[in-house]
């Protein structure tokens, strides 16, 4: 395949290809067959795969979870989609106590090759519940594997890859960008492996750090900043948990300063945990403290004021100031 | 009756009465607390003299799991154990109802049902010891590991009813292979979401799963009239699909309404909802006191329900059980009992380093590099000791 496609299509399609390659891949949810998901990245595949095989569930996330565990521990690879965010947390439970420790729990005898779907992040003007970004919640339970696609190559190669690890892997997709641009996809250029980051856009002077929606405005800051003459580095984290760190630490070496934006509330959030480890190791490279922007320690607010919530091209750019400043 | 004022019926405690400890006439009974062999129209069946030999030998030794890991944990070698003093019938009526292809996901007490299945008694002291969370292979054994969490495990049943659907192993016809899913829980468990979605998902999909709630009457302190306002048997209705209310302390009977579930649900005929009235004669865990909720007089009334005794009586009245039977079942009992103080006291403790070992199929370089650095850290202290 070589095509322009949208984040959606992409995703469309990478879990078509899993699903043709392994008989053992389910996709379940709520309205992901007649109707193909609310965003409808599972468009058309209960057509083609069958109910048995592409799922329309009951109206309860603990039970759509739960029951994927107990179908991985009959050999199934369940691919379940919460259909937002803020409705993650009735599965929560089942996500940390459950998915997370069973192949723990079990000294690996019964594995969870489960891929939980999640459409993440703001800016599309919903009402409560539907525009959170409960990463870190995840990338702190030991057992899950957390990734973030921010374009629509990775979301194709990024859910195959997912289904395809033996661990259950929480899979971030950014809501607002599933229709927005299209993008080429060559099959023939082979992807990175799922757990790793990757340098989007080379830089001198300061690293910034992104995952998922905030990829796309690292880009663009990096584009504002280039005109007066500064030059960014972009990093798209790409895997929550594990953390690649290896192109972070390369990076911020030569910067010697490290930006970290991302959706979810600053406190105790990935920006803590990256700021940590680059201070870990990269201490005397360090011109500059690593700074954070992202959403404050609010609730989320109201969508007509949403923008002065999320990180935007300012906002980054002012904290790139601050650290040049330094 | 009463009818209550806003007009929609009559209340229900004035229907179905507080708590009672004779199930009501709902109960599915085979053998009365006297030893009487009862009938039931539509779940009574024939037992072999070897069968009811099969099922007072399990009760006993089922017992002396219990009494000598309750022992145990006085003496300090577990943190904590599960009782199951007087469910005896209820978990070995509904394991023996089992087939080998067939497969159970309990909760944290099924001590009876594991020996059904074959697990190895020491492998659930492993778990209250603190060595492991639970070390027999489910696969091998058709016996989910220990769930802690209340209710959990019955989604898990649930889904992999499902399975067992898309696999082709339900309503087949073929006896050695169709199968089924026993989800264990008890009445506390009935309160939570978990159960109910469990519910929605195995009436919606008609999964092969078969619900045994041990109505025991105690979730810790809180009673059953916390729990449900109406006979727990009932709630299958709301849901569609069969609830039955059986005699938790007549193996009989819950061997029989089990096996009859289990059929059922072999035959894709959907689940079953089976309530197995029984008490929990002691403790929630080694760590309550139920001297302080529950009267005594409760527990006298249960005593005299006791299902290994009321099987002996039916037996020796009968001619199917004599002093040498009941001599030689007490002495393997006795053996059982020396082997688990012995094999407990033996088992060695984890090594500190296991921690890190399968939390993931495909290790992480983050927490490998945290194991090498415990492990150097560890190394340390042996340098120094030297």
């Amino acid at each position: 395949m070589s095509e322009q496609i949208t984040l959606a299509k992409g995703l469309n399609a990478g879990l078509r290809k899993a699903m043709e390659g392994d008989p053992k891949v389910l996709v379940m949810g709520e309205d992901v067959g007649k109707l193909g998901g609310v965003f409808r990245i599972t468009d058309g595949l209960q057509k083609d795969f069958g109910e048995d095989r592409v799922i329309d569930s009951p109206l309860a996330e603990s039970g759509i979870v739960g029951t994927a565990v107990g179908l991985a521990l009959r050999g199934y690879r369940p691919v379940v989609e919460i259909q937002f965010d803020g409705f993650v947390y009735p599965a929560y439970d089942q996500i940390v106590c459950q998915v997370a420790k069973m192949h723990y729990r079990s000294k690996g005898r019964s594995p969870m090759p489960m891929v939980i779907r999640i459409p993440f992040g703001g800016g599309i003007g919903a009402v409560e519940h539907h525009s959170e970004s409960p990463e870190a919640q995840f990338a702190h339970t030991p057992g899950l594997k957390v990734v973030a696609c921010s374009n629509p190559v990775d979301g194709y190669w990024m859910i195959q890859q997912a289904i395809a690890c033996d661990d259950p892997v929480i899979f971030l997709e950014p809501k607002r960008q599933y229709h927005a641009d299209k993008v080429l996809l060559d099959e023939s250029i082979s992807p990175d492996p799922l757990f790793s980051s990757r340098v989007v856009r080379r830089g001198e002077h300061a690293t910034l750090l992104a995952y998922g929606p905030t990829v796309k405005t690292a880009l663009a800051a990096a584009d504002a900043a280039a005109v007066e003459g500064k030059s960014l580095e972009v990093i798209d984290l790409r895997t929550l948990s594990p953390l690649d760190m290896g192109p972070v630490l390369d990076s911020v070496r030569r910067t010697g300063r490290a930006v970290v934006a991302h959706e979810a509330h600053v406190n105790l959030g990935l920006g803590a945990e990256l700021a940590a480890r680059i201070t870990e190791e990269c201490f005397y490279s360090l011109e500059a403290p690593v700074l954070r922007v992202g959403g404050f320690d609010t609730p989320y607010p109201a969508s007509r004021i949403e923008e002065e919530f999320l990180p935007d091209l300012d906002r980054v750019l002012d904290a790139v100031d601050r650290s040049l400043d330094y | 009756m009463h009818v209550s004022h806003h007009g929609f019926g009559p209340d229900l405690v004035e229907v179905f009465g507080p708590s009672q400890t004779d199930g009501g006439p709902e109960l599915v009974q085979l053998l009365t607390p006297e030893g009487e062999r009862t009938h039931h129209p539509e779940f009574d069946r024939d037992f072999s003299a070897e069968e009811l030999r099969g099922f007072y030998r399990d009760m006993v030794l089922t017992r002396r799991i219990d009494t000598e890991a309750t022992a145990l944990q006085r003496h300090g070698e577990l943190g904590i154990w599960a009782q199951l003093l007087g469910q005896e019938a209820a978990q070995i009526g509904a394991g023996r109802a089992l087939r080998p292809q067939d497969h159970v996901f309990p909760t944290y007490r099924e001590h009876g049902v594991a020996w059904c299945r074959g697990v190895d008694p020491l492998a659930l002291l492993g778990l209250f010891r603190g060595v492991d969370h639970g070390s027999w292979d489910p696969a091998e054994f058709g016996f989910g590991l220990y769930t802690i969490v209340i209710g959990a495990q019955a989604l898990h049943a649930t889904g992999y009813a499902m399975g067992m659907q898309r696999d082709g192993v339900v309503g087949t016809g073929d006896p050695e292979r169709d199968a089924a899913v026993v989800a264990h829980f008890g009445d506390g468990a009935s309160s939570q979401g978990d159960v109910n979605e469990a519910f929605i998902f195995a009436a919606s999909y008609q999964a092969p799963v078969v619900f045994f709630c041990q109505n025991n009457q105690w979730a810790i302190s809180e009673p059953i009239e916390r729990q449900s306002r109406i006979p727990l048997y009932q709630r299958a209705l709301g849901f569609g699909f069969p609830g039955v209310r059986v005699d938790g302390n007549d193996v009989l009977a819950t061997y029989a309404v089990t096996q009859a579930a289990l059929q059922r649900a072999r035959d894709g005929q959907g689940p079953t909802l089976v309530e197995a009235y029984t008490y929990r004669m002691g403790a929630h865990t080694t760590t309550d006191d139920p001297t302080r909720y529950r009267l005594s007089d409760d527990v006298e009334r249960w005593k005299l329900k006791d299902p290994i005794s009321r099987l002996e009586v039916y037996m020796r009245r009968n001619g199917l059980a004599d002093a040498e039977l009941v001599d030689a079942v007490k002495e393997e009992a006795d053996e059982l009992g020396h082997r688990l103080r012995e094999g407990c006291k033996a088992m060695p403790d984890p090594r500190a380093l296991d921690m890190f070992d399968h939390v993931y199929a495909e290790e992480t370089e983050e927490l490998r590099v945290q194991r090498e650095g415990y492990a150097a850290y560890l190394a340390t202290f042996e340098e120094a000791g030297r």
